[in-house]
């Protein structure tokens, strides 16, 4: 029993798909480093940047229309900014009244939570292709290579790998559970039982769960004791970078610093 | 009484293309108890999941006289008693009690009565004093045990077992072979316990890489050691 409708990786041919990890994995930071630095109300900056990442998207062979639908799970999270629009000081525009109170928006706030929308679409766009495109054991290897702590990069291993273990745990219990749910031929039975004894049910088996998976992490790290493990993880020695991708990576680096740049120089 | 299998050109691949099936027919009368074996990734377990509709391929299956299609599902698993592999693919509830109660319950039937049938199945796998034990701290050995009881306490009318004798101890699979033996019911059994092919079942099938490769008298095709040999198996 597998899940795989977690995985965000969509395998692909394209250019993007095999573009070194390490590559993209720099690039994507680097993208959002770019994006976030870049100030605010500096909108012809903020279309290239779109631009940019819709190119690499239409490259990626994802469909722009799927990316852009994973892109709306983080609208919620700029919703966050919203008080800045009446808190931010200067020309008043609009007065949102409710009730008693009065609001009032003024232009540098609005300007401002504008640009942080911006910014954190076009960042979470970027973060949607590396995923979509970059197997995640990729994206392991890439985190090493820019020497992020071997810890932390274990961490994400492990943290990926057993999010499955979980998730088919939880399927088998509901299989279990279903395929013992059936309805009787004799007359003048209720099937389904109460409301109550449902829940209990269902409450049981999320209390199983946990306590399968928390066993189930004891077992996996016995194993590894078993075989070994002392703590430190320890890896392959990674594969240098071929040609074509250090200069993909230098142009592109030098391409969003060279955005940056200007940015800074005419808007900030 | 119509408690049978019917299995008609059943081809089923997993969604990452593996085809674990390819055209299986098989045909199994009211009362009839068949071993299906076959060797590791043959498909067994595969096909005994669509007896009670957890995976659909494509193809016809038939169980107990009911089409196991969406509708019918409810119906068919009532009648239909599936034992997973793996016991710990089987157990779901905080206690022994609560799983083997879980099926008669689910079915509407009053508490005395669930009880009994509790009582009864516990007995007959030799586990009465587990009610109140915590279920994954059982050994491997006795979850098969309430395993099977999970589903005995549902009276069902055909069981299907995947290898129930996997992990038991002698004495275990002594009481299980006789439980199987005495109980009146038709029954598919995919072992690698040949040895209980050849005391219980009058009937095999052997099935490799999604096929069904051979399906007659156990007597008979355990005289052809080529044939088990093919296919991975050894005469007991
Ligand atoms: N969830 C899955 N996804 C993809 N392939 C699977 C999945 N489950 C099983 N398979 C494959 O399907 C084939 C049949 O598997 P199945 O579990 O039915 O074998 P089996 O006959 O029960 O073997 P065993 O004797 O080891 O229990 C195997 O090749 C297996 O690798
Ligand atoms: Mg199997």
């Amino acid at each position: 029993m597998h899940v795989h409708f977690l995985d965000p990786y969509r395998p692909g041919q394209s250019p993007i798909h095999k573009l070194d990890s390490r590559v993209k994995f720099v690039l994507t930071l680097a993208f959002i480093f770019a994006a976030a630095l870049t100030p605010t109300g500096a909108w012809a900056i903020y279309i290239l940047l779109l631009a940019l990442v819709l190119g690499v998207e239409v490259l990626s062979e994802l469909r722009v229309g799927y990316v852009l639908k994973r892109a709306a799970l983080a609208l919620p999270f700029i919703l966050a900014a919203l008080p800045i629009v009446f808190t931010m000081p200067g020309e008043p525009r609009f007065i949102l009244s409710i009730g008693p109170w009065a609001l009032t928006a003024s232009l540098p706030g609005l300007e401002r939570f504008i640009s942080i929308a911006i910014k954190s679409w076009v960042s979470v766009q970027a973060a949607i292709v590396l995923a979509s495109t970059t197997e995640f054991p990729d994206l392991l290897m890439a985190m090493r290579a820019v020497r992020v702590p071997r810890l932390l990069v274990s961490i994400f291993g492990l943290m990926w790998r057993y999010l499955f273990v979980l998730a088919d745990e939880a399927i088998r219990l509901m299989r279990a559970r279903l395929s013992r749910s059936g309805v009787s031929d004799q007359a003048g039975l209720k099937p389904g039982g109460s409301l109550a004894w449902r829940a209990r049910v269902t409450g049981g088996m999320a209390g199983s769960l946990f306590v399968r998976a928390f066993e189930r992490s004891d077992r996996i790290y016995m194993a590894m004791l078993a075989r070994g493990y002392d703590g430190e993880a320890r890896s392959e020695p990674l594969q240098a970078l071929s040609g074509a991708s250090w200069v993909v990576l230098a142009l592109s680096l030098f391409t969003l610093l060279a955005l940056l740049v200007f940015a800074l120089l005419f808007w900030a | 009484m119509h408690h049978s299998i019917e299995i008609d050109h059943l081809s089923f691949s997993y969604p990452d293309g593996h085809a674990a099936l390819r055209q299986v027919t098989m045909h199994i009368q009211p009362g009839e108890k068949v071993a299906l074996v076959g060797p590791n990734g043959a498909g067994k377990s595969t096909l005994i999941l669509h007896l009670n509709g957890i995976l659909t391929g494509q193809g016809e299956i038939r169980v107990a006289g009911l089409p196991v299609t969406k509708p019918n599902l409810g119906k068919v698993r009532a009648r239909v008693g599936l034992v997973f592999q793996n016991p710990d693919d089987q157990l779901f509830s905080p206690t022994v009690y609560e799983d083997v109660a879980f099926g008669p319950l689910y079915q509407g039937f009053p508490p005395a009565e669930v009880r009994q049938r509790v009582a009864e199945a516990l007995t007959v796998v030799n586990m009465r004093n587990y009610e109140k034990r915590i279920s994954h701290h059982l050994s491997a050995g006795e979850k098969k045990r309430i395993a099977i009881a999970t589903v005995l306490s549902m009276k069902p009318e055909v069981l299907v077992l995947d290898e129930p004798t996997a992990g038991l101890d002698p004495r275990a699979r002594r009481s299980l072979i006789q439980l199987l033996q005495e109980l009146p019911l038709t029954m598919l059994v995919s072992t690698h316990d040949m040895h209980m092919v050849k005391e219980i079942f009058p009937r095999m099938i052997i099935m490799d890489e999604g096929r069904i490769v051979a399906d007659g008298p156990t007597d008979l095709l355990m005289q052809n050691e080529e044939l088990l040999c093919a296919h991975g198996l050894e005469k007991p």
